[in-house]
């Protein structure tokens, strides 16, 4: 009897130990959320998406240029930071068995664990002292970032594959690399791609790396080679200014900048979804 | 592990028993075969003739060696990193060990024990090894498909939905698809690893009657947990013991008078 009331007393102390902790967290991450959802979306205008932003002194403007601005950064990222990553995943989680390979984990590992703002002064002397502030060496440092887990979420994805899979395919007189493109692969996509989105959504708020590489422009940026606003350093600039107009866009600018990566993650899961459930 | 064979352990000789009342031709020969995983011995010397055109069930207890050996056979075991083979293997004569690993596995085909259909779509993997080996153009792989599913008694349940992906079906229908998957590029041999362990007593009953019809077109090799299975399915049967081939010969033989105390054991239920 006493035994049992025991149990059923620690049992209810967990339950609520555990449930109050889940609470806490989700709490906070509701609490931000809707925070900037309410200070972000009373301050957002049409002329936000579409204006370029204007001198001080002046009210109104936007922030269209940097909107563009973090897009085209973020496309380098990806272009240069997903290959690199996905192979090296490939050849970690499937020819990675040798001392060399351990090695490339484990610097892969100290390279996550990098300060953001280091990557940002090894691109600007790698790249910005050849070319200059750019949207290029923007998108360098952020592919950079985007290199470890790239790769190490490739590799966790690839290595969950059953063998039973592999098996299947070599049963099939498949050679090593046609079983790991056609059914490794495509069997770990829906994995690999979500895990691409969060690293993307990741790189997407970082502000340091961007601050000398990217650097900032109030007007449009053409191409590649000129200095662009982004997203993260406009917010990052009109946050510590002391206009409260420039307050009222630094919201919108983080609020944008969310439903920008929420949207971009829908739609990849969106669009995983129907190629998965088409094949 | 790795100490001379005891003199109570030496494999019967197949060949004298088996082969006179057989006008089969041999199909697959191994000779003093063993199988390492690093410096474990999971195979001792295992010789063993296997007839063309005929059911071969392999039986044993757990961790015997029955699946290594069949594994051995189309040289999937090589997979596993730190495995070796000593002995000899032959196909038809020719060395196996000697061959390219495609063609071999293009001519032996296997089966496993849990189904194991690729995340594509039935018609996509029974057509993958069609086109991984690149046999059959756009219209005759429509009717290679097709016939392979017929072969394996599938076509019916299948055929309306040939573009749904093939996880969407029962694990007997899974199991069945991935012996169409396998007949599809025409094996002259099929190797079956337990292929009914992970299915009720009605698919059991399916892939034992498609075995029964397939037998005319290719050697079949079964390795089963089940013995009744065996003696249901089988041709010749073989026993296996502690990585050792205690006793071959025709399941009729094995069933019913065995020749060494192991198997009558093992068959009769006093081990394993």
């Amino acid at each position: 009897m006493t035994l049992s009331f025991r149990r059923r007393a620690v049992n209810a102390v967990m339950l609520t130990l555990t449930g109050l902790c889940t609470v806490f967290v989700a709490g906070i991450l509701f609490v931000i959320l809707g925070y900037l959802a309410w200070n972000g979306a009373r301050s957002l205008s049409i002329d936000f998406f579409t204006k370029l932003p204007v001198p001080i002194g002046q009210t109104g403007g936007g922030m269209a240029n940097a909107i563009v601005g973090s897009a085209k950064v973020l496309l380098v990222a990806l272009l240069m930071g997903v290959p690199i990553g996905f192979l090296g995943g490939v050849y970690l989680a499937e020819f990675g068995q040798s001392a060399f390979s351990s090695v490339v984990r484990y610097v892969t590992d100290l390279l996550n664990g990098v300060p953001s703002i280091v990557i940002g002064i090894f691109a600007y002397a790698v790249v910005v002292k050849q070319i200059g502030f750019s949207t290029l060496a923007g998108g360098f440092a952020l592919g950079i970032m985007m290199i470890p887990i790239a790769l190490r979420t490739t590799e966790e994805f690839l290595r969950a594959v059953p063998v039973s899979l592999r098996e299947g395919s070599m049963a099939l007189g498949a050679s090593k690399t046609r079983t790991i493109f056609a059914i490794v692969i495509p069997a770990a996509k829906s994995g690999i791609l979500s895990g691409l989105m969060l690293n993307l959504a990741r790189v997407a708020g970082e502000t340091a790396p961007l601050l000398f590489t990217s650097f900032g422009s109030p007007y449009w940026s053409y191409g590649w080679l000129q200095p662009t606003a982004t997203l993260p350093v406009m917010i990052y600039t009109y946050a510590i200014s002391p206009y409260e107009d420039w307050h009222r866009q630094a919201w919108a600018a983080g609020f944008v900048l969310l439903t920008l990566v929420l949207a971009v993650n829908v739609a990849a899961r969106f669009a995983i979804g129907r190629s998965a459930s088409h094949r | 592990m790795t100490t001379v064979t005891p003199t109570m352990f030496t494999p019967a000789p197949p060949a004298n028993e088996s082969k006179p009342q057989e006008h089969s031709e041999i199909k697959i020969r191994t000779e003093d075969l063993s199988f390492y995983y690093g410096s474990f011995k999971a195979l001792h010397e295992i010789t063993l003739e296997i007839l063309e055109r005929r059911i071969t069930a392999l039986i044993g207890p757990s961790g015997c060696g029955k699946s290594t050996f069949l594994r051995a056979l189309n040289r999937i075991s090589e997979t596993i990193r730190n495995t070796h083979i000593e002995g000899r293997i032959t196909l038809d004569d020719a060395d196996i060990l000697k061959m390219d690993v495609t063609a071999l596995r293009r001519r032996v085909g296997m089966v496993f024990q849990r189904p194991n259909p690729f995340p594509k779509s039935i018609f996509d993997n029974v057509a993958y090894g069609v086109r991984v080996n690149g046999l059959g153009d756009r219209g005759s792989l429509k009717e290679i498909v097709e016939r392979s599913l017929h072969r394996a008694a599938l076509w019916d349940e299948v055929k309306d939905k040939l573009h749904h992906s093939a996880l969407e079906l029962s694990g007997g229908q899974q199991q069945r698809l991935c012996i169409a998957r396998a007949l599809a590029i025409d094996p002259e041999v099929l190797l079956l690893d337990e292929p009914c362990s992970a299915l009720d007593p009605i698919a059991t009953a399916k892939i034992e009657d498609l075995l029964f019809n397939l037998k005319d077109q290719c050697t079949i090799v079964i390795v089963t947990h089940n013995m009744q299975q065996a003696a249901r399915v089988a041709d010749f049967t073989g026993f296996f013991l502690m990585g050792r081939l205690i006793e071959f010969d025709r399941t009729e033989v094995m069933f019913k008078k065995p020749s060494k105390k192991e198997t009558e054991d093992y068959i009769t239920g006093r081990f394993g």
